[in-house]
């Protein structure tokens, strides 16, 4: 039955990383963004969170507790809310564990797993964005062909959050080129058991600059099939996981999105023009009110497309969908935002330019959340 | 617990009802557009005895709305009540089938909603059992004046108590009355007319009153020629010394002394709070129509939308056609949110509003892409689509327009009264 409202243990964990993002996140986003990266001390803070821990079933040594895409979209929301670079920051050993706890084969579980289930923070990323104008997730140009026991890995990614530290990489390359999506396969790998693994210089981006990026190359990497992402599976597996990146997407495009639309609300009520808050005048209350209707509807898009996972069902459609829409909506709202505060949202003492730089990075990002 | 599963029941209904009106509604659409004002006699007669006989579960409690927490308590206490969120998913069918004839429809509509949101126990009880009369009836309702419409506490209609016959005189002109002559000329039913009773009151003097199909002093003096929703049809009424019997007041016959308090023009509030969500289901049906519609012919014509084209690969086409579908999922889930708090039982004030907005806007952009896509056939009257476009306008006017719905939830968000953002 048609229910919208999150159950008891939702609204503890969204109290929980609200607060958290209010008390820790934010005080620190601001250094954060101006200095390019994001402290370890604040990291081991979001880690003992333990989101990721309590996914992960008890004979991998996590909590074992069910897993839920809804849920997973209410964390992020939440945690977005407080700093979209933070929170990928965080969250960013999701990107590999939850797809092993989905598509990994026993073994893989049982071998990766336990490392993301320990006091310290793991490092992990995941390569899946290239660095070419008309990037296509479906044609990648990072190839993975097979060699006997092995694969070859070469290919050029970008956007990789924290290669630099991270000591797991899931990497996503093409191993039947030209069949779109089903021909897409994931690799994990141990940064220090390869060769041709070359991490470049850190980026530059016009947003996410508290995220560390980097370019990442391979070139003849050889992988054992053994780190194939789901071993046998063909297809599948590369599916799950951008679907699953998108609620995510949307989730965090809503959180982003209410935290611009609350902070320029806020700054609306006590900014006095002729005598009266601009709030009071209509062309700032429309807008407001515009801003406000579409992150509730980026909100339930995300929400019934995470419901869909979590059945079970194919929401390919309603992913994308939901993802689509928020990144237009997030634009229009951060940049409203800014709109609102005028000369003040151009001065970086605001969040608001923030959002927009962000918020425009949202049909670049892909992979860069899960739930 | 977030779910986004509709319960077996209103799956259910939600087939009959669009196969329904697919087979007789459809066919009947062009007709009963071009032909402005004539009847569809034959419809409303099946239409009325499907639903005194029980035939479309939820229909009649589409146009009313409000809550119907009387009387139906013992009988099933524990299942889950979603009369209102069961009400607007058979509503977007209806109007996807076709809002004219959707409006027309008889059954407690606008009026009924009134007497719902505002009446006493006693005062639903006698008129809402005239729909299961034998003569289809409806509920029509007047606000809206020549000089006053969204701001309807301008309402300049006036109600006298005659203290020796114990009646009240109405005087004065009503426009836009939805169903005004089928309520008071064709069939049966009655009039929930909004008039002040102390001018000096304000908003505090104005109450809704029931006028009764036959009651002297009311005529209907025209019918307006509209863009779209053509099969229903919009009246102009006068009252002259129109003479109603006491207890045809809706709800408290005092006039709050404190001008804040505006118990009468809260009754207009609420009543809309109860009908907002049932428009914006219009909105969304007409529009789902026109949609549907365009990739039927895309699909004809064999082309194709990716769901995930890469930009340099994307068409303009694909952009609007992913435009179009998830602006429309975006005004449903919007709109199931704010019709299951109304069956929770919860204030929707907020969120009825903005489902209203939204909806309101996607339709109308929607069918107006929907035009534009299809070129000169979607242009052409052969098809139904330019007529889609006409019908789904006043979802973003009548029942508040957007931009009034737009100033109920900025003061919302922002905690401002009417006075501090205006």
């Amino acid at each position: 039955m048609i229910s919208f409202e999150p159950d008891d243990e939702q609204k503890m964990l969204k109290d929980t990383l609200e607060n958290f993002s209010t008390n820790v996140v934010r005080k620190a986003a601001h250094d954060c963004e101006e200095k390019g990266e994001v402290p370890a001390d604040l990291v081991k803070k979001g880690w003992e969170l333990g989101l990721i821990m309590s996914n992960i079933p008890e004979t991998c040594g996590g909590a074992g507790m069910k897993r839920s895409a809804v849920t997973g979209a209410i964390a992020v929301e939440a945690l977005t809310w407080g700093d979209l670079s933070i929170a990928m920051n965080i969250l960013s050993p999701s990107l590999v564990a939850y797809p092993i706890l989905e598509s990994g084969t026993e073994e893989q579980k049982q071998k990766y797993l336990p490392q993301f289930c320990s006091e310290n923070f793991k490092p992990a990323t995941v390569a899946l964005v290239e660095p070419r104008m008309f990037f296509d997730a479906s044609q990648l140009s990072t190839k993975a062909l097979r060699e006997g026991d092995e694969y070859i890995l070469n290919g050029d990614k970008c956007l990789v959050p924290l290669a630099e530290k991270a000591e797991l990489f899931l990497v996503f390359a093409a191993t039947t080129p030209g069949i779109g999506l089903a021909g897409v396969d994931g690799f994990i790998i141990a940064k220090d058991d390869v060769y041709g693994l070359e991490i470049k210089e850190k980026e530059k981006n016009m947003g996410l600059k508290a995220l560390e990026t980097f370019e990442v190359s391979f070139s003849d990497c050889h992988i054992p099939i053994a780190s194939k992402l789901g071993g046998d599976e063909k297809g599948g597996t590369f599916t799950r996981f951008l679907n699953r990146s998108r609620v995510a997407l949307a989730a965090a495009a809503t959180g982003m999105g209410r935290a611009a639309l609350e902070y320029s609300l806020n700054y609306a009520k006590e900014r006095v023009a002729f005598g009266e808050p601009i709030a009071s005048r209509q062309a700032i209350a429309f807008m407001l009110a515009e801003m406000a209707i579409e992150v509730d509807a980026m909100r339930l898009l995300a929400w019934e497309a995470a419901w869909k996972i979590d059945r079970g069902e194919d929401c390919g459609k309603e992913a994308y969908l939901a993802k689509k829409y928020a990144q237009d909506m997030v634009l229009m709202i951060a940049d409203r935002s800014v709109q609102i505060l005028g000369g003040h949202g151009y001065i970086r003492e605001h969040p608001v330019e923030m959002y927009l730089r962000n918020a425009r990075g949202f049909t670049t990002f892909e992979g860069l959340l899960m739930v | 617990m977030i779910d986004f599963e509709l319960s077996a029941g209103t799956k259910m209904t939600k087939k009959l009802i669009h196969s329904f009106v697919e087979s007789s509604f459809r066919p009947l659409s062009r007709e009963f557009d071009e032909e402005e004002h004539k009847d569809p006699a034959d419809l409303i007669h099946s239409i009325h005895e499907l639903m005194k006989g029980g035939g479309m579960t939820g229909m009649g409690s589409m146009a009313g709305g409000g809550d119907e927490k009387e009387g139906k308590k013992e009988n099933k206490p524990k299942k889950p009540k979603e009369q209102n969120l069961m009400g607007v998913i058979l509503a977007e069918e209806l109007f996807w089938g076709d809002a004219g004839l959707a409006l027309a429809m008889p059954g407690p509509g606008l009026g009924g909603a009134a007497v719902q949101a505002t009446g006493t126990p006693e005062q639903k009880e006698r008129i809402m059992k005239r729909f299961s009369g034998d003569v289809p009836a409806y509920g029509a309702m007047a606000i809206t004046e020549p000089g006053c419409g969204s701001d309807t506490s301008a309402v300049s209609t006036t109600a006298a108590l005659d203290k020796k016959t114990n009646e009240w005189i109405l005087n004065g002109e009503k426009i836009f009355v939805s169903m005004g002559k089928r309520a008071t000329v064709i069939y049966d039913g009655f009039v929930v007319v909004w008039a002040t009773v102390d001018r000096k009151a304000g908003r505090a003097g104005i109450k809704p009153f029931i006028v009764e199909k036959g009651t002297p002093g009311m005529k209907v003096t025209k019918l307006e020629h509209k863009m779209g929703i053509r099969a229903s049809d919009t009246a102009a009424m006068v009252f002259e010394d129109c003479r109603i019997p006491y207890n045809n007041i809706l709800g408290s016959v005092e006039v709050a002394s404190d001008k804040e308090k505006t118990e009468g023009f809260k009754g207009v509030m609420k009543t809309f709070d109860a009908t907002r969500p049932f428009v914006a289901a219009m909105a969304i049906g007409v529009a789902r129509a026109a949609y549907d519609m365009v990739r039927e012919i895309l699909d004809k014509e064999g082309v194709r939308i990716r769901y995930g084209a890469p930009i340099d690969q994307l068409t303009v086409l694909e952009r609007d056609v992913l435009d179009m579908e998830a602006s429309l999922k975006a005004a449903r889930l919007l709109l199931w949110r704010a019709a299951g708090m109304l069956d929770k039982g919860e204030r929707n004030n907020l969120e009825a509003s903005m489902a209203k907005a939204k909806a309101g806007m996607v339709g109308t952009k929607v069918t107006q892409k929907a035009v534009e896509i299809l070129g000169p056939l979607g242009y052409s009257r052969k098809i139904l689509v330019e007529k889609f476009m006409r019908d789904a306008k006043i979802n973003d006017i009548f029942e508040g327009t957007g931009q009034i719905q737009l100033l109920v939830i900025a003061r919302n968000i922002l905690g401002y009264t009417r006075k501090e953002l205006k």
